[in-house]
């Protein structure tokens, strides 16, 4: 299980899970799952724009997924977030199409991307995963405080300085760096999971946000650790194994959560508000 | 007419037999899309919409497995999952949104594994990526009586419902005083859209079920605030954004220097998002005016 040919694909994994677990948990509180959703799974039409041109597939990841970030903020200063989202995603894919049309060779390179071929990560793939990681770690650190903020109480925020959609923009920049990270070594699929189950657990346990995310990041490790573990004794897909992983998470946090004397609000904000901005 | 516009149709677009048939089935699924999606971008359930199509694929692979049509696992595995998205129903948007999530992310990890099973056992890879990008020239004739009935099912839902339908998704507090059961209503509309994108993700794929079920209708209501006459837009919208692309498609086919033609999943997307621009910069303008 740790075969030299092992190695990279634990590595991979674990900077994907650490990163998905921290930018995971802003994800639930903010409510951006579409988002999360929209911007790994559009991105693989910039590696298709990438091949037709012959330049490196992680340039058309970044453009792209920045592009997408930054129209689905445009559209949704005066559309609903959820329906400039939509039209996002759908115009990538469009292009997508577009693209694969005209470059038949590249096809299966290219769906590697939405399923993700973590056995076959390279050493070289693992610098770029490594550096942008780390660059969407440092900027939600950085906007930490305001990023809460303007997540649970956006009023309040407002009335303190802080623009929601200048946090918005920012955000999903980091959604989009992470989607550059994590799209060509777990494919656009998991990297969904990985950013909301964890951190949706997580939530359900605790509505403190310090303690929350770094159980985010615990439980996004134990989930992809365990799927790359069980995908290798029983030869099924790693993406299954997160998937049935992160839903059992999830199960068991609502179940803890619901017992009598816990108030069973998870994905509310109510609750936890006050400890929220007690902790931030 | 017809010879009028000749610069304009390429030769043999109407004799056609599968253009015919994309006509007919794509414009029957952009009227269900528009008139269902209006309530979906009213309720704010997009992700929803999008999600389904890409759920569907799960039961679709799964139903390939076991040798049954792919249709009835995608319709199977959608109201499954919109089951549980009510089941974890949390009713506030944001809660809404974590539930999709979630039950998305399950659903994803099943395809994986039905997926891989399918291409060991028979090795066809085609099936997500035909249910993703679909192929609406290569429709089977087969399809249109199953069009017909689920679109019709999901249509008259939504009419059945429409005025409590209408009026929890405006305002929840002030249908549940008027006595409408709110969570029955809206299990209800999730079944009608569970029929809806299932019927069109089959038929003309995952992009296009999106893409048809939000756009036509945001833009819609965009132009109007009268929920009946939006719905109407939003299929008319649909429609033509769907002919229309129907018809370059064709036309591209005849393009230099590609012969291979254009997909028709780019033209109609591409077609709706200019469509919703201009409804935006139209409403823009106005209001300056005013």
């Amino acid at each position: 299980m740790f075969a030299d040919f092992m190695v990279n694909a634990w590595v991979a994994a674990t900077i994907v899970a650490v990163v998905a677990g921290v930018v995971g948990y802003f994800t639930v509180l903010r409510g951006s799952a579409f988002a999360a959703h929209a911007l790994p799974n559009g991105a693989f039409a910039g590696a298709a724009g990438a091949s037709l041109l012959g330049v490196n597939a992680l340039v058309g990841l970044i453009s792209f997924s920045l592009l997408g970030a930054l129209s689905i903020a445009a559209l949704g200063r005066r559309a609903r977030h959820d329906v400039a989202t939509a039209l996002v995603v759908v115009m990538m894919l469009g292009l997508g199409a577009l693209f694969l049309s005209m470059t038949t060779e590249y096809a299966p390179e290219i769906f590697a991307l939405l399923f993700g071929e973590v056995l076959g990560v390279s050493s070289n793939e693992l610098v770029p995963t490594a550096l942008i990681g780390a660059v969407s770690i440092v900027a939600i650190l950085a906007l930490y405080r305001p990023l809460t903020m303007s997540s649970v109480v956006p009023e309040i925020a407002e009335s303190r300085g802080v623009s929601s959609r200048a946090m918005d923009l920012a955000f999903l920049v980091v959604l989009a760096l992470v989607t550059t990270m994590a799209v060509p070594v777990v494919g656009a699929l998991l990297i969904f999971s990985l950013l909301i189950s964890p951190a949706a657990a997580a939530r359900a346990f605790t509505s403190r946000p310090l303690r929350a995310v770094l159980l985010s990041v615990a439980l996004a490790l134990a989930t992809v650790w365990a799927a790359i573990a069980l995908s290798y004794l029983s030869n099924l897909p790693i993406g299954f194994f997160v998937g049935a992983v992160g839903a059992l998470n999830y199960g068991l946090a609502r179940g803890w959560s619901g017992r009598p004397g816990n108030k069973p609000r998870p994905g509310s904000s109510r609750r936890g508000s006050g400890a929220v901005l007690a902790d931030a | 007419m017809v010879a009028g516009l000749a610069p304009v149709i390429e030769p043999g677009f109407f004799s056609n037999g599968p253009v015919q048939l994309a006509l007919t089935v794509g414009g029957v699924v952009a009227v269900v899309s528009g008139l269902v999606g209006t309530f979906t971008v009213v309720r704010g359930q997009s992700f929803a919409g999008h999600s389904l199509a890409d759920i569907g694929t799960a039961g679709g692979s799964a139903a390939f497995l076991l040798g049954v049509s792919p249709l009835y696992g995608f319709f199977a595995m959608n109201l499954l999952a919109a089951g549980a998205m009510e089941l974890i129903g949390l009713r506030r948007p944001r809660g809404r949104d974590l539930a999709t999530g979630v039950v998305l992310g399950a659903a994803l990890g099943l395809a994986a594994l039905f997926l891989y099973l399918d291409t060991t056992s028979t090795s066809t890879t085609g099936a997500t990526i035909n249910v993703l990008f679909g192929s609406i020239f290569t429709l089977s004739t087969s399809l249109v009586p199953v069009v017909a009935v689920f679109g019709g099912v999901a249509v008259g839902l939504v009419l059945l419902l429409y005025r409590p339908l209408l009026l929890s998704s405006l305002s929840a507090d002030l249908a549940a005083a008027r006595a409408v059961r709110v969570r029955l209503v809206g299990a209800g509309y999730l079944v009608a859209l569970a029929f809806a994108v299932s019927l069109s993700a089959i038929a003309i794929g995952a992009i296009l079920s999106t893409a048809l079920l939000i756009g036509p209708a945001a833009t819609a209501l965009r132009l109007t605030r009268r929920p009946g006459l939006a719905m109407a837009a939003a299929a008319g919208l649909g429609v033509l954004a769907t002919w229309l692309g129907v018809l370059l498609a064709y036309d591209s086919f005849y393009w230099q220097p590609s012969s291979q033609g254009w997909p028709v999943s780019f033209f109609v997307v591409a077609l709706v998002v200019v469509l919703f621009l201009a409804a935006q910069a139209f409403v823009a303008m106005r209001e300056r005016r005013v």
